[in-house]
């Protein structure tokens, strides 16, 4: 709303002008004029304000800019992130867990803990202070280190918990400490052959690479420490309480039969996963001891003499010589064998333990383990069908199991396997296997025939049509073999109420390492199959030089030292393993049950 | 006229940068705000972590056998064997319910009166 256009010769001013004889133009001059004046103030007072407005906006947009590049320029810089990086791993190795969830390893955060000399105030009192919390630290010895040109040094790898309380209470600001990943196998020594052990990798202030150093912790190293994973646990197919029940039962057995070691092997027969596998002596995995520099290094606890020592596995080899001559046709369980003994074959004589008569049937002969009639029945097959065999069940092999020092154990067998080899090698000697191969054999036979491979990882598919290497029937046979030998022959010590054992004993002369055999050192080994009609577990338990010094005179053969032993650990895994124990078998069939979990 | 849209014009710019901003810092602000969960989400796990080693080692099998044998007399666990398993026939149906007190000051009083 502008207001009302004055005009330029306004009626009253030119009647004025003209009254007063005034030229009434000059009026309208003075009015143009005025309105000009007018004008020119307007534009004026627009300009100004646009200029202010101007001057605002530019004053404002630097200012901004100014302030924005004062803020940039004290604030710590700040990556720009497209997005925030998915899921954390919590630890950079992921934990070891049995086949029920049990922490067989896991990781944990501890301190380090590393001086720096020149931050430090009171020297002695910091050396004074360590010595007192760490028992192995020398007082002097640490004052010297501190006093030197070194800025800086490791103290301890790794701190508990109250140590480092303890040293954080020295209040030393030259002592620090560093984040550190550590190793930790609560259950000690438990499975310390099949874990392995740790070590630590490039170590740093901040961190330092957990390492496995061998069992599967080596084996699944990659994987352990896999970021991809985010953490999945490793899981085994061990059972903690069965792995503590056999390694207490064995430990007992070995101080008992005068051993001076002994092995056990654990395995689901129809899959050949592992469920328990020791080898004492044992160590801590905690702190595994270094190899050893000297000596025999299957005496240091670090070996594994389940699944590294090969050894003569005596009269248990004489099942596969049956096995294979009842399932090629050449002989039945009530065959006759002649078993007049001696054997002599060119220069070699063949001898039992005790005289068994002119001629036994081949269950007999199993059941009472008789070498000539083993021999002579290897003699029907044959060199060439027997290397076959023990090839298909794994024998020429290392087994084929997830376990570095198993990878590395190939058995000893002859260079020329000549027809004493095969007579030899048919009742156990001769050729030189672990006790694990001795299981997968076993479990092979008894589970209807299928070719397992052994496993240490929960969930092992069993094997297939495609791995058969004994019919059905045969192996019906041989369970059945195995049964009479706990229940009438070398191994009646085996015999556990409830659970129907059956297995093979096998005793073998120690080699000496200057040829020949040792007279009084023995491998005694005891290969279980329980329930014998339908065998669940196949059970191995060797032992190192046994003598069992509680009769007359001492006894070394596995019926008197690892039968017993056998049978005392399945009394005490098959209820742990929920196996329901079985009427007594002159009671009408039943199938095995299990009760649930 | 002209005016008018240069004002609303300058007002959107003003409006949709003040908007912009805003998802900006609001993002910043989550950003921030997932960082620090997921900071207290480790050390969460890392305390799990730690108590379920801890929870380990007091139940690894040693200690456990240890603990069995040292309270034995209250306790009385052994290992189980074969004789512990039963069959669920040998399990007696439940009795009938007990007598109460109740019941039996009745019988009694009942008796007492013949």
């Amino acid at each position: 709303m502008t207001a009302p256009r004055r005009p330029l010769r306004p009626l009253a001013r030119v009647f004025n002008a003209r009254a007063h004889g005034e030229n009434p133009d000059d009026v309208e001059a003075e009015e143009r004029a005025a309105r000009m004046r007018e004008r020119q103030r307007a534009e004026r007072r627009r300009a100004a304000a646009r200029l202010w407005l101007l001057a605002a906006t530019f004053v404002l947009a630097f200012g901004t800019v100014g302030a924005r590049m004062s803020v940039l320029a004290t604030t710590d810089p700040v990556e720009p992130k497209a997005a925030v990086q998915s899921a954390q791993i919590v630890a950079q190795r992921a934990d070891i867990l049995d086949r029920n969830g049990a922490i067989l390893a896991t990781n944990f955060q501890t301190a380090s803990l590393y001086a720096q000399p020149q931050l430090m105030v009171d020297r002695a009192a910091a050396a004074a202070g360590l010595a007192a919390i760490f028992s192995d630290e020398n007082e002097t010895e640490l004052l010297k280190q501190f006093s030197g040109k070194r800025k800086f040094l490791w103290i301890k790898r790794s701190l508990s918990p109250e140590q480092r309380q303890a040293v954080h209470d020295l209040g030393e600001p030259g002592l620090q400490f560093g984040p550190r990943e550590m190793r930790l196998y609560p259950n000690g020594s438990l499975a310390a052959h099949v874990l392995g052990g740790y070590g630590f990798g490039r170590e740093g202030v901040h961190a330092a690479e957990v390492i496995g150093s061998a069992g599967v912790e080596l084996t699944f190293d990659a994987f352990l420490r896999d970021p991809a994973n985010q953490g999945q646990p490793l899981e085994l197919s061990l059972d903690l309480s069965v792995q503590a029940a056999v390694e207490r039962v064995l430990a007992g057995g070995m101080r008992l039969m005068n051993a001076k070691g002994a092995a056990a092997v654990l395995m689901e027969a129809e899959t050949g996963q592992i469920i328990a596998m020791t080898s004492l002596p044992d160590f801590d995995p905690n702190k595994r001891p270094p190899p050893p520099t000297s000596g025999d290094p299957s005496n240091s606890p670090i070996f594994n003499r389940a699944a590294q020592g090969v050894y003569e596995l005596g009269s248990t080899f004489k099942v596969f010589a049956a096995a294979q001559a009842i399932e090629l046709g050449l002989a039945g369980p009530e065959t006759v064998i002649d078993t007049k003994g001696p054997m002599a074959w060119g220069r070699f004589r063949i001898r039992d333990f005790h005289d068994y008569g002119p001629r036994m049937t081949l269950n007999e002969v199993v059941v009472k383990s008789s070498n000539i009639g083993t021999a002579r029945i290897a003699l029907e097959i044959g060199a060439e069908r027997q290397q076959a065999f023990l090839e298909t069940l794994g024998f020429m092999e290392p087994v084929p199991v997830t376990l570095p020092e198993a990878r590395r154990t190939k058995p000893l067998k002859p260079k020329r396997w000549s027809e004493i080899s095969t007579m030899t090698i048919s009742y156990g000697h001769g050729l030189a296997a672990t006790p694990l191969h001795l299981a997968t054999a076993y479990a092979s036979l008894v589970n209807g025939g299928l070719r397992v491979r052994p496993s240490l990882l929960k969930d092992t598919p069993p094997p297939t049509e495609a791995d058969r290497v004994l019919s059905e029937e045969t192996s019906r046979k041989i369970r059945s073999m195995l049964r009479q030998v706990v229940q009438r022959g070398t191994a009646t010590l085996a015999n556990v109420e409830g659970y129907r054992v059956g297995g093979k004993t096998g005793t073998a002369d120690k080699p000496k390492h200057t040829g020949g055999y040792y007279e009084d050192k023995v491998i005694a080994t005891f290969v279980a199959a329980f329930p014998a009609h339908d065998p669940e577990y196949v059970l191995v338990v060797s032992l190192d030089e046994p003598e069992d010094r509680a009769g007359r005179e001492a006894r070394r053969t596995a019926g008197w030292t690892a039968a017993p032993v056998a049978g005392e650990i399945i009394r005490r895994i098959a209820p742990l393993m929920n196996l329901r124990p079985l009427p007594k078998e002159d009671a009408p069939e039943v199938t095995s049950l299990r009760t649930g979990n | 006229m002209k005016t008018l849209l240069y004002i609303a014009a300058s007002a959107l710019v003003v409006g949709f940068a003040f908007w912009a901003y805003q998802v900006n810092y609001a993002t910043q602000a989550s950003v921030r705000d997932l960082e620090t969960l997921r900071q207290e989400i480790a050390r969460e796990r890392e305390a799990i972590g730690m108590l379920r080693a801890e929870w380990a080692y007091l139940n690894r099998p040693d200690r456990l056998r240890l603990l069995a044998e040292t309270y034995f007399g209250t306790l009385q666990l052994a290992p189980m064997t074969a004789v512990h398993f039963a069959d669920p026939t040998e399990v007696p149906f439940r009795d009938a319910p007990a007598n109460t007190l109740a019941d039996s000051v009745l019988q009694a009083v009942l008796e007492g009166t013949e």
